[in-house]
């Protein structure tokens, strides 16, 4: 399959206001596109289109597997990080690797709970990259992050794209590397 | 996914509440003999009734920790991202929460049953009539957590939601420990078993349409 997301017409309702409509776009291997636009202006909303957990008021979307990174942690709080995110993680040993990449390996055995918002976000980012999914949905993925995190994610992100996945990225903030730009709300 | 989703549900149920509702129910069975008054067969008459409505007050205790929790936290969502649809996700909780809720029930019966002095005939009966009846309380259970996660003062709106739908169980259960020529542990497991049935679909309604 060429492309891994693709919006056609698509049109989104939330609260019976209409956030964007006529919405069409698509993505390929390698393909980087981030949405920007003002609070509330449905970059969210988007995203959970992408990812299948919204209905859209009209249009299609076809989507690929995905891994979807949001503000949810979605890691029971009384485990370690470790057997937390190995819930989610398949047998093929991935996980590892993805804490390394983003430094979780040293938190491991640390409870869910104690963890900062900073680590936390790591530990979806890292659910995300332990994933295998060819398509990666990121939510505001640089809130929390310090600049070491902020550095770690480009490193994922773009070997993720040289290894032909693709990623999708809300964020308000100015997010680095070759990502196509688009404004929402404007 | 399942067999994890299951796993994890019990595990975190038995370190945490599930011994909330077995106390619970224990206590109710208790308060019954003191508002009735000591005498035997009186007693003994109403000890089936007894029983089943500490169960049914005692069902209603977890409801707040089945579902709502893995909504506010994304779990559910992440669940359907890792390609488990949402009746799986129902039929794994009502599952995990029967293998919590039942057999500790069943457990807690047999000093209950003492306390209220049930002939060791009926006993039989009512134990019987629990096995059965429980896995219906645990799919309502579920369903009514599925339909209130997310609102406010979920806890309340749950009792006013289960309790009238598990008056059928509780006709047929109560009836089968009094009286065994009466069919009622037919019915009761024909109740049972619809309401088991029809739980995943239920809940994976209610999960689909909690999504904001």
């Amino acid at each position: 399959m060429s492309t891994l997301l693709r919006f056609d017409n698509v049109a989104c309702r939330r609260g019976g206001r209409l956030l964007f409509e006529n919405l069409s776009l698509s993505l390929g291997p390698g393909e980087a596109l981030h949405l920007a636009g003002p609070n509330g202006s449905g970059k969210s909303s988007l995203i959970r289109l992408a990812a299948g957990l919204l209905r859209a008021e009209r249009g299609t979307i076809e989507r690929s597997d995905l891994a979807l990174a949001d503000e949810a942690l979605a890691l029971d709080r009384e485990l370690s990080l470790r057997r937390a995110l190995a819930f989610w993680a398949g047998k093929d040993g991935k996980l590892d690797e993805a804490m390394a990449a983003l430094d979780l390996a040293r938190l491991a055995q640390v409870p869910v709970r104690l963890l900062s918002t900073g680590q936390a976000k790591r530990a979806t980012l890292a659910r995300v990259a332990a994933s295998g999914a060819p398509l990666w949905l990121l939510d505001e993925p640089l809130n929390g992050l310090d600049s070491d995190g902020v550095e770690r994610l480009d490193t994922l992100v773009s070997a993720h794209l040289k290894s032909g996945g693709a990623v999708l990225a809300a964020s308000h903030g100015p997010l680095r590397g070759a990502w196509t730009r688009l404004e929402l709300g404007a | 996914m399942i067999a994890a989703l299951i796993a994890r549900d019990v595990r975190r149920a038995i370190g945490g509440a599930a011994w909330l509702p077995v106390g619970f129910f224990l206590v109710v069975a208790t308060l019954v003999p003191f508002a009735v008054g000591p005498d035997a067969r009186l007693l003994e008459q109403i000890a089936a009734g007894g029983l089943w409505i500490a169960a049914l007050t005692a069902a209603l205790l977890p409801i707040e920790r089945l579902i709502e929790p893995d909504r506010a936290n994304g779990t559910l969502d992440q669940l359907t991202l890792h390609n488990v649809s949402e009746e799986a996700v129902g039929a794994a909780k009502v599952a995990a929460h029967w293998l919590t809720f039942g057999p500790l029930l069943l457990l807690a019966a047999l000093p209950s049953a003492f306390i209220l002095g049930i002939a060791a005939d009926a006993l039989g009966r009512t134990l019987a009539a629990l096995v059965i009846g429980t896995p219906g309380l645990a799919a309502l259970a579920v369903m009514v957590a599925a339909l209130t996660a997310g609102l406010p003062r979920a806890g309340a709106l749950a009792g006013v939601l289960l309790l009238p739908l598990a008056i059928p169980l509780l006709i047929f259960g109560a009836g089968a420990a009094g009286d065994p020529e009466s069919g009622g542990l037919l019915l009761e497991a024909a109740v049972s078993l619809l309401l088991v049935a029809a739980s995943p679909f239920v809940v994976g309604a209610a999960i689909r349409a909690s999504r904001t």
